[in-house]
């Protein structure tokens, strides 16, 4: 007679994968990083010239250690900050004397474009809070976006970030019509310290 | 009589958790495939600022983090209550960072170096001084391309 062998019992099984489950979720992360990219500029030559940029070229948005804003010499709001930049950035055709200074480039897939010689400047206290600073990055990133977004509906029918996906080559060529044209000055003491 | 009259002895029979482990062990290899594993410990508080524009970081490989932030709660004692930077598993002065960076560009193959990234996770009431401080070295370094990590905030709709 065959002796049947009996069945090796299972039902721990469930509890030790369990464990290893329980593990697994208390030792990892799951969140995806993400964030606000920039370039830093290179170090610079202390003999290197101070570059000529015409006044009315540049946009300057300080932060005063209270976390309060000048922009170009007025009290300003971090409400009206990407309204007013993506005005200022905007090229505008014929030459407006409030405005930057437009130059005609030739750009791949667009053609002939007057791309604006505006430049954001951008300076913060060394007290500022670092909330108040990103939340003027944002703003200024956010300005250059719809700059880009408007440009790539007219010339191409989507927005950047799609087109980001789906064609680089023209996605580079608006980047080079609208730069992130925002630079950082080293920051100063001004409005006291803290 | 009737075809369908009970037994009355009838137990109902107890539901087969066979296919239980398997069950688990499917959430499991989820688990495992979705996360990564937890690298450093903070040593310093962070809550980042939100915002809207943001990009993700595609390869983790590819990224050094530099924290900012006050000590946490049972390091307070010890470190005070400023802001302080953390690199790797422990506190950091602001002349240390370069050396950090070469090492971990060293880290990374040769071919992907140019893709070196810094993410910067600091704290959102930390001050702009210790972060320019940072950024002055990672200038100095080399180290130009930069992420500041923020939590996705939804795009204000106009």
């Amino acid at each position: 007679m065959i002796r049947e062998t009996p069945e090796i019992n299972a039902g721990s099984m469930a509890d030790i994968a369990f464990l290893l489950l329980i593990f697994f979720l208390v030792t990892t992360t799951m969140d995806v990083d993400s964030g606000i990219v920039r370039k830093l500029p290179p170090p610079i030559d202390p003999n290197a010239p101070i570059p000529d940029v015409n006044k009315r070229n540049v946009y300057t948005v300080l932060i005063n250690s209270s976390d309060m804003l000048l922009v170009n010499g007025e009290i300003g709001d971090l409400k009206y900050l990407r309204r007013n930049v993506k005005e200022f950035l905007t090229p505008h055709v014929p030459d407006n004397a409030n405005f930057p200074s437009t130059e005609e480039v030739e750009v791949d897939f667009i053609g002939k474009y007057n791309k604006s010689k505006g430049i954001v400047s951008m300076q913060n206290d060394r007290g500022t809070s670092y909330k108040t600073y990103i939340s003027v990055q944002n703003e200024l990133a956010a300005a250059v976006r719809e700059l880009r977004d408007e440009l790539s509906k007219q010339y191409f029918g989507m927005d950047f970030n799609t087109l980001l996906k789906t064609d680089e080559d023209k996605a580079k060529s608006i980047q080079e019509a609208v730069p992130m044209a925002i630079s950082e000055a080293e920051p100063a003491n001004f409005g006291g310290t803290k | 009589m009737s075809k369908f009259k009970k037994d009355g002895k009838r137990k109902t029979p107890g539901i087969s958790t066979a296919s239980l482990p398997d069950i688990v062990f499917m959430l499991l290899f989820f688990f495992m495939v979705a996360t990564v594993m937890r690298e450093v410990t903070l040593v310093v508080k962070v809550y980042a600022p939100e915002a809207s524009e943001v990009q993700k970081l595609e390869d983790k490989s590819l990224v050094s983090f530099i924290y900012v932030g006050k000590p946490v709660q049972h390091l307070k004692a010890k470190y005070g209550d400023d802001d302080r930077i953390q690199l790797n598993d422990a506190f950091g002065e602001v002349n240390q960072v370069g050396d950090f960076i070469s090492i971990s560009i060293e880290q990374i193959a040769e071919y992907k170096r140019k893709q070196h990234i810094v993410s910067m996770k600091v704290d959102e009431d930390a001050r702009m001084g210790i972060v320019t401080d940072v950024k002055q070295e990672l200038r100095k370094a080399n180290a130009l391309k930069i992420n500041y990590s923020t939590r996705k905030a939804t795009a204000v709709a106009e």
